[in-house]
């Protein structure tokens, strides 16, 4: 079985593009964009919206909320959408079931973001927020020259943990008539092609890792020393990544 | 010159944490709020920086109210001090101290030239300017927030609880540092601590708060051990204030007796008319400890840095009667060894001339002064 996923694989007419179907190259790229714009679009929402939050200590209830968003069955939520937002677009474009699919993800990737994003501000040194109003930070310096940086490890951990969600996630698009790496898990499914169902789920994974580990270098080259102890005591927890890209990829 | 007029602050709960408080912190002074738990003295020192808005009442510095002063421009101007340093966990040792030079401004490559001084200033090792705060002690850590509040040179520094959090062999020598430093620099400082013998040490003016925020007593420390106004004060000022105040009493020169000594490396002297201890004192005539000669066995025929007893302290010619007569309670002769102020030997003392020039300040105790240069 293993050999066979591996020959699916490395077929490079699965590679390309034919008549008939659509190759991984293809679909690869679907995949990456559909998660990146819904990555980005939940980092423009959810990290200042978290800094504010805790900065001030107002509107703590948004967290929580944010956080009731993770109980949101997936599939439920994409097909209510679809119903809803699909019959207003006529015609041969994608948009009808493109904002289903973003909007699942964005709403998916939200939850971590945010509430990472808020604990590392309120985890910031009471005497480190109270050192620099002291020295005469403004509220704006504050959050940005300290509590920002300061938070940096856990807003990674979180925007990390969100992208392997949503990596994963995302191969729901196929669900509806949507390309991405999905349309090999369904379709395989549907057409008894264990191998290239299989395949698909390896290239989400290593994808996810990919990504992981991108992550993981721009994240080396952000946060300060001071705060990772890459020499010393402190270690920032940064627990949770793993264990979800095993889950979220076997949960497909 | 800081001013309180009338100060009060009523948190919003209702706590009265101080009550019309008046006193003025003289420039180029230390002035420390003293007093038991919740007193009120971080409120205190935390409404003259506007951390803390007061309920009632002006704080002026050098007669300017400190509420018609924009914070953040007010708190540029003013050095603050912490007690666990509050130092920024993401920025080295050298950008901490520099950041309050960043902040107003000042070119980067001038405000770390600054940095590097104090650093070095506050008695810390150069090389720890690329480290980070994780990489501290506790101890280095606090002269780092020293060294950051001094960064922009202000005239004003507030200090809370600054030393409190290490050890007692640390603390000792920061005192000793910040008071060495603050000889140099002049600043207006206001320092507060809960521990009396700290204020007593550090303060030019003590000022001694109750529960409540009232102001008990505001003099010197000499003053404050002499004379307490009222029950609470003695009390807070504890048991052995008598003695402490010894601290403050000079009794200009010491009457000595010539010391029979005997050089370390030398054989031992033997003859009837030694005492049994004699002083060992090294080739410059600076004393190293007793020998016991009675305690010698027959194998020790030179006087070797390992035979001495070094239990006891020094009195300085010119020094305190507390120094004095400690040198005496701690030596093992029973005689005070007293030296120059380049150490060198002098002669000793006994206790009971300590205390007959102790019974003979009796009248005068009164009027004894506790500032300045006496302190030290
Ligand atoms: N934000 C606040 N709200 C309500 N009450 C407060 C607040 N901050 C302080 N208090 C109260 O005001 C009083 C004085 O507090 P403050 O912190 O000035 O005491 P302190 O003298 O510095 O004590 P400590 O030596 O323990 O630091 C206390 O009774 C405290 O409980
Ligand atoms: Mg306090």
């Amino acid at each position: 079985m293993i050999g066979e996923v591996f020959t699916w694989l490395n077929d490079p007419g699965h590679w390309k593009d034919t008549r008939f179907d659509t190759g991984i190259a293809t679909q690869l790229t679907a995949h990456v964009r559909f998660c990146a714009f819904a990555l980005l679009v939940a980092l423009i929402i959810a990290l200042p919206l978290g800094l504010v939050i805790g900065h001030t200590g107002r509107g703590r209830w948004l967290i929580a909320a944010a956080n009731t968003l993770r109980a949101l069955p997936t599939v439920g939520v994409l097909v209510l959408l679809t119903v809803v937002i699909a019959p207003h677009f006529y015609g041969r474009t994608d948009t009808g079931y493109l904002i289903p699919t973003e909007i699942v993800l964005i709403v998916l990737a939200i939850p971590s973001i945010l509430s990472n994003t808020f604990a590392g501000v309120e985890n910031v040194d009471p005497a480190v927020r109270d050192a620099a109003e002291g020295m005469g930070m403004t509220g704006k310096q504050v959050l940005l020259k300290v509590e920002l940086p300061c938070s940096l490890p856990l807003i990674f951990s979180g925007f990390r943990s969100a992208t392997l969600q949503v990596i994963a996630t995302a191969t729901i698009a196929s669900y509806l008539p949507l390309g991405g790496l999905g349309r090999f898990i369904y379709d395989g499914l549907a057409q008894q092609d264990f191998p290239q169902m299989i395949g698909g789920g390896v290239l989400v994974a290593g994808l996810a890792l990919v990504a992981d580990l991108l992550l993981y270098l721009v994240q080396r080259y952000t946060v300060s020393r001071g705060l990772t102890g890459r020499f010393s005591k402190k270690r920032i927890p940064d627990a949770r990544l793993a264990s979800v890209t095993q889950a979220e990829v076997a949960a497909v | 010159m800081i001013r309180f007029e009338s100060v009060s602050k009523r948190y919003p709960d209702g706590t009265v944490a101080v009550d019309e408080l008046d006193f003025v912190a003289p420039s180029g002074q230390i002035t420390v709020l003293v007093g038991p738990s919740g007193c009120g003295k971080t409120t205190s020192l935390r409404m003259i920086n506007r951390m803390i808005e007061p309920t009632a009442g002006r704080i002026l510095i050098d007669d300017q109210d400190v509420t018609k002063v924009d914070a953040a421009q007010l708190r540029r101007g003013i050095g603050y001090v912490i007690q666990h340093a509050g130092l920024f966990p993401h920025r080295t040792i050298i950008d901490n101290v520099a950041s309050v030079p960043y902040l107003l401004g000042t070119d980067k490559k001038q405000a770390r030239a600054r940095a590097m001084e104090l650093i070095e200033r506050v008695g810390l090792d150069p090389r720890f300017a690329k480290r980070y705060p994780s990489q501290l002690s506790g101890g280095q850590q606090q002269r780092v927030g020293v060294a950051r509040a001094l960064a922009a040179d202000p005239p004003v520094m507030l200090m809370d609880e600054p030393f409190s959090a290490v050890d007692p062999v640390v603390r000792d020598q920061l005192q000793e540092e910040f008071l060495r430093l603050q000889s140099d620099l002049g600043k207006t400082i206001v320092f507060v601590t809960h521990d009396i013998d700290e204020a007593i040490k550090l303060g030019d003016q003590v000022a001694v708060l109750r529960v409540g925020g009232h102001l008990a007593q505001l003099a010197t420390p000499a003053e404050l051990l002499s004379r307490p106004v009222d029950e609470f004060v003695a009390g807070f000022v504890g048991r052995d204030r008598g003695y402490r105040a010894l601290t403050f009493t000079t009794v200009g020169e010491l009457a000595v007796h010539d010391e029979q000594t005997v050089t370390l490396g030398a054989p031992v002297p033997s003859g009837a008319d030694l005492d049994n201890w004699i002083l060992v004192v090294d080739a410059a005539n600076v004393p190293q400890g007793w020998l016991n000669l009675v305690e010698l066995s027959r194998d020790d025929t030179t006087v070797s840095a390992d035979l001495l007893y070094r239990g006891g302290t020094l009195a300085t010619q010119g020094g305190s009667l507390r120094e004095a007569l400690d040198a005496c309670l701690s030596s093992p002769s029973g005689r005070g060894v007293v030296v120059d102020s380049d150490e060198t030997l002098l002669g000793s003392i006994t206790a009971a001339e300590v205390l007959a020039l102790i019974e003979k300040r009796r009248p005068a105790a009164a009027s004894v002064t506790g500032s300045g240069s006496e302190r030290r």
